[in-house]
């Protein structure tokens, strides 16, 4: 909005500047059209950083991306643009607030894993999931017991990679 | 419709400029059209098109698909989507709609020589291109904003004035990036095919045209 004020006054200023007797229906059209092109710059401004964020969170998935329609395809008044971009730069912050949220939790799991495998028997039965440390795939890290249950009885813990995801033919 | 600048011939064809209402070229500069006629319909995908297809979803996998909207063309319908009251992420840009297609059915799966043909022209250029029955369009194919009375044949009532359409020179043929009207597509009786790409700001023209040639070639070559 700030930017949109700034567009015009400068504007108008320059047109006082230069002097000009511009008819007032045209000057409002004008101010009008280059309102709605600073708000289409802006629009596009923040779709490129939410295209960006959305390929830079792959693979994790639940994220919201969506923005809504104003109902279209038509030319969109001042109001209806400044809606998607106001309603854009919500789903910016959201989005961003989300995968701050998410880079914490893995970072945690990652720190986690390094600690089951320096001490598997402090974290027994502990698994995580290779999703659970934004990683792509199945595999996951298992503290379990060496030999089943002698392994539990004499304390002998180690923390199993699994193999990852299934063959997609079964048991082929 | 007569025979179109791309009827006949081993050249790539020539694509013709269509008009856009001079309300919308001052709102939304940087908007085209572009259009060719082919003196064919469709019909099956010959195996070399099929095997093309495969090749084009071994090339193109999952990271790819991710990074796709970050592509300055496709990025660029995206941004026209929002400017005109679309959503791209409900309704996906066409493009975009064959790259989920992919991700959703682990390959580019056959269909027959026109949509594998928009496919593959889709894919390679990033520009939405879609095909209408040449002998249902009358005159040449214009982007237009719908007047009073104006209507999609196929859809009940009249279209809210304002809505942005292709049409030919009777009557609205297709929303803009929407559904074709009733019987403007192309059927397996259709004898030519109108391929239209439409350009916005920030689509150099030669990425259209490229993408014309390529379905063109394709079809023509089936």
């Amino acid at each position: 909005m700030t930017e949109l004020l700034e567009h015009d006054s400068k504007a108008a200023r320059g047109a006082a500047a230069a002097g000009m007797a511009v008819a007032p229906a045209r000057s409002a059209d004008a101010d009008v059209r280059a309102a709605r092109r600073s708000l289409r710059t802006q629009i596009a401004r923040m779709d490129r950083e939410l295209s960006e964020l959305f390929a830079t969170t792959f693979p994790r998935h639940g994220i919201e991306w969506t923005v809504g329609a104003a109902g279209g395809p038509r030319i969109l008044g001042i109001a209806e643009l400044e809606r998607t971009r106001d309603a854009l730069a919500t789903r910016l912050a959201e989005a961003r607030a989300e995968i701050r949220r998410r880079v914490d939790a893995e970072e945690a799991n990652r720190a986690l894993v390094e600690r089951m495998i320096a001490d598997p028997a402090e974290h027994r039965w502990v698994r995580v999931r290779s999703e659970d440390v934004g990683e792509r795939g199945c595999k996951h890290w298992h503290s379990r017991p060496r030999w089943g249950l002698l392994g539990m009885l004499v304390g002998w813990w180690r923390v199993k990679l699994s193999s990852g995801c299934p063959l997609a033919c079964g048991a082929c | 419709m007569g025979a179109g600048p791309g009827a006949g011939g081993g050249d790539p064809p020539l694509a013709s400029r269509g008009e856009v209402d001079p309300a919308l070229r001052g709102e939304l500069p940087g908007l085209y059209l572009r259009w060719v006629e082919i003196g064919r319909g469709s019909g099956r995908s010959p195996r070399e098109l099929k095997r093309r297809l495969a090749a084009l979803s071994d090339r193109f996998a999952g990271p790819q698909a991710m990074t796709f909207r970050t592509r300055p063309i496709p990025w660029a319908y995206r941004v026209f989507y929002r400017h005109i009251g679309l959503d791209p992420d409900e309704q996906p840009t066409p493009p975009e709609a064959v790259v989920l297609d992919r991700m959703l059915k682990g390959g580019f799966v056959s269909r027959n020589l026109l949509d594998d043909a928009l496919t593959i022209a889709m894919i390679e250029s990033g520009v939405p291109v879609v095909a209408f029955d040449a002998d249902a369009v009358e005159g040449a194919p214009r982007i237009r904003q719908s007047g009073p009375g104006d209507v999609l044949e196929g859809r009940p009532g009249e279209l809210p004035e304002g809505t942005l359409v292709i049409a030919d020179d009777r009557r609205p043929v297709a929303l803009l990036f929407g559904a074709l009207a009733s019987g403007r597509g192309v059927r397996p009786a259709s004898r030519g095919t109108m391929l239209v790409a439409i350009g916005v700001s920030g689509v150099p023209e030669i990425a259209v045209e490229e993408a014309l040639w390529m379905a063109a070639e394709i079809l023509e070559a089936g």
